[in-house]
């Protein structure tokens, strides 16, 4: 008897499987039937965002557009990257992809938004508490490794087809690197300055807006900078479940096989990826110094 | 009423301090209590009082538990029992609210590494503590202006912290503890981290200061001449005790225990010692109504080659020779007075050994000790001035030895 369940234990215990699959199921169906209202005011709420950002986007003539970006570029990045931007800019608008460019724009800005506004101040939370840490750091490692077609099918589910459930998939993708960075650039301001300012009476609010966050600065550009590339990397599965834009004309020129129609699109992402990153990276680097002196 | 006092102080690191203080007042080793309970001692039961506008001292070496006490002072480690007075009030009771406001006006720190903001000018480091108070811009950074230029930096403030270097930075940092205008500076290592020259530079600087300002001021570091030579007094620190509080000149003449004595061996003593820690009685001196004859006895039974002469009211008159006797006793002079030499080298009670040891190096005679109505208080004899740099407080034997050779 005792051998027998010895050998074929791993059969007993597949035997009384948990119910994993079936509480899952549950919950978004719960969740579907029961908060309807609840996700269709996210829902609201996050369709606007995007729609006011692509409004604002699209109503920039697109001269005025390049030559504040181009300007944008050359004092944080140097002109190396101004000319770039003008080439780049210059062969969107050439591609005729300047309409989806800027619906791209929209929602990356828009995922970013709501990341940050979320992220950052977990992040605070989070180096102010080692337990919010503690709870906090396996939520990250789930949001960051679970495939995203997992919980890309409960949110369209949840918020049907478009660009809500896109914005969203993003957001759980991209936030984490803010969260993250924003943690650790407060934690690692020397504890001697700590200390100063504690010595000489400030409350924590004061040491939190006039020494740790300036201090942390860096470091959490740096979050928002990866925050803004793990959005645009997202742009292409957020065009399967509806989200339109530059994703979209790869997602199409994919599953069409016109593959030349896809690489165009995909150069136009690189080419938007590259501006922001080298823009944001350098607004991270620079010494806020510069800026005020 | 002094300023500050301290009674009882502790300060445990680890889990359940209230436990390991228990067992620590049961006389546990804190080698075992460190064994058993993980926790380690920091400050083991510290009591000392600083006066009004005293430099306090406290050195020892790293590990000693100084920086952990200062810091239980302002309470940025909050102590884990004792009491701590800052005008009679017990600041280990107050409350958070109170206790700022005290950090705020009462207390300010100069830190080791400087610890200024580096997104701030310097002129809006100095006005940190100001801001905090919430204190008008205009009238902070006025306030702030005027700082820094006591400490010579006013054509910098618009400068960052990067671009000073090590001894200006710390300047900035006394200048934005001063303008608080504190009553108490906590000064943890404060020079440590600059070049000797400019450190000794800083030093004078804050010697200077103090004068003007008369701050009451902790100061620790765990430089024996930097502590002797800032401290009014001066609190010997070692695994969390304190070993000895005292003057400079006490720690140095009486070490109170062994490690005391370790660490004073080492010091450049000339700077230190003075006239009257290394005179000596006169083993025998002559009135100067007393003829040659006396005078060359009393040489003769103390075996000197000299021997000095007093007027009345112990007032010195000069020195008689052995040669000089002999010749006026054969030469039936009478009056002592008339082959007493008085080109002799003398010295005042207070002046550093450092500046005798020229005197000493080429003088025949031993070197006078007067006070300012010419009284005779000591002498001193060449081999103690050399004695004195390299030995403890055993000037006793140093006489007896020496004082007849000369």
């Amino acid at each position: 008897m005792w051998k027998i369940l010895l050998v074929n234990w791993t059969e007993a215990l597949a035997m009384r499987r948990l119910p994993l699959r079936e509480w899952a199921d549950y919950a978004v169906l719960f969740l579907r039937s029961n908060h309807r209202d609840l996700f269709r005011a996210i829902s609201g709420v996050i369709e606007t965002i995007v729609l006011s950002f692509g409004d604002f986007l699209s109503h920039i003539p697109v001269t005025l557009f390049i030559i504040i970006l181009v300007l944008i570029a050359w004092r944080l990045a140097g002109r190396g990257m101004a000319i770039f931007t003008v080439v780049g800019m210059l062969l969107l608008v050439n591609l005729n992809l300047w309409d989806d460019t800027l619906m791209t724009l929209a929602l990356v800005l828009t995922s970013t938004f709501i990341s940050l506004i979320i992220g950052i101040p977990l992040g605070i939370l989070a180096s102010r508490w080692d337990l919010v840490e503690k709870i906090l750091r396996p939520l990250l490692d789930f949001m960051q490794t679970m495939p995203i077609f997992v919980y890309l099918l409960p949110a369209v589910m949840l918020f049907s087809i478009g660009v809500v459930p896109a914005v969203l998939a993003t957001v759980v993708f991209s936030m984490p690197p803010a969260i993250r960075l924003t943690n650790l650039g407060i934690r690692q301001v020397p504890a001697e300055m700590i200390e100063a300012a504690t010595s000489f009476g400030s409350t924590s609010f004061q040491m939190l807006t006039k020494v740790q966050l300036p201090l942390a600065l860096p470091s959490i550009m740096a979050g928002v900078n990866q925050c803004i590339m793990l959005a645009l990397s997202m742009v292409v599965i957020a065009a399967m479940i509806g989200a339109e834009g530059l994703g979209s004309i790869v997602y199409r020129g994919v599953t069409r096989l016109q593959i030349g129609s896809g690489f165009e699109g995909g150069l136009a992402v690189v080419i938007i990826a590259i501006i922001l990153d080298r823009v944001t990276q350098s607004l991270g680097r620079k010494s806020p110094q510069k800026d005020r002196g | 009423m002094p300023k500050i006092k301290i009674k009882n102080l502790y300060k445990i690191f680890g889990p359940y301090p209230q436990r390991s203080l228990k067992k620590l007042a049961s006389g546990i080793s804190k080698e075992k209590l460190l064994q058993e309970t993980g926790n380690t001692v920091g400050v083991h039961n510290v009591s000392f009082s600083v006066e009004q506008a005293e430099i306090f001292v406290v050195m020892g070496l790293s590990g000693s538990g100084k920086s952990t006490l200062v810091r239980c002072i302002n309470r940025i480690i909050e102590p884990t029992a004792g009491e701590i007075y800052i005008d009679d009030i017990n600041i280990t009771q107050l409350p958070m609210k109170e206790l700022r406001f005290f950090r705020q006006k009462k207390l300010a720190m100069v830190f080791q590494h400087f610890a200024l903001l580096p997104h701030r000018t310097i002129l809006q480091n100095v006005a940190y503590g100001l801001e905090i108070q919430g204190m008008e811009k205009n009238a902070r950074e006025e306030k702030a202006r005027a700082v820094l230029e006591t400490v010579g930096l006013k054509d910098w403030s618009a400068a960052y912290p990067e671009q000073l270097s090590g001894g200006m930075q710390q300047r900035v940092g006394l200048a934005r503890a001063l303008a608080v205008d504190p009553d108490i500076l906590l000064m943890d290592e404060p020079f440590s981290a600059l070049d000797p020259l400019i450190r000794r530079e800083m030093q004078e600087e804050l010697m200077e200061l103090q004068e003007r300002v008369r701050k009451t001021i902790i100061f620790i570091t765990h430089d024996l001449d930097e502590a002797l030579k800032l401290g009014d007094r001066i609190a010997i620190m070692k695994d969390g005790l304190i070993d000895q509080i005292g003057t400079p000149e006490e720690i140095l003449t009486n070490p109170a225990t062994e490690y005391v004595a370790n660490f004073v061996t080492d010091v450049d003593r000339s700077k230190i010692l003075k006239a009257e820690n290394i005179m000596i009685r006169p083993t025998a001196h002559v009135s100067a109504n007393d003829g040659p004859r006396v005078a060359l006895r009393k040489m003769k039974k103390e075996a000197l080659s000299s021997i000095f002469v007093i007027e009345g009211d112990r007032r010195l008159a000069g020195i008689v020779t052995v040669d000089r006797a002999v010749e006026a006793v054969k030469n039936r002079v009478i009056d002592l007075r008339q082959i007493v030499e008085t080109d002799i080298p003398v010295t005042a009670p207070g002046t550093p050994i450092q500046d005798l040891l020229p005197v000493a190096a080429t003088a025949r005679v031993p070197i006078a000790v007067i006070d300012e109505k010419k009284r005779l208080l000591g002498i001193i004899v060449r081999v103690s001035v050399l004695a004195g740099l390299v030995g403890g407080g055993e000037n006793n034997n140093v006489e007896n030895l020496t004082g007849k050779l000369d």
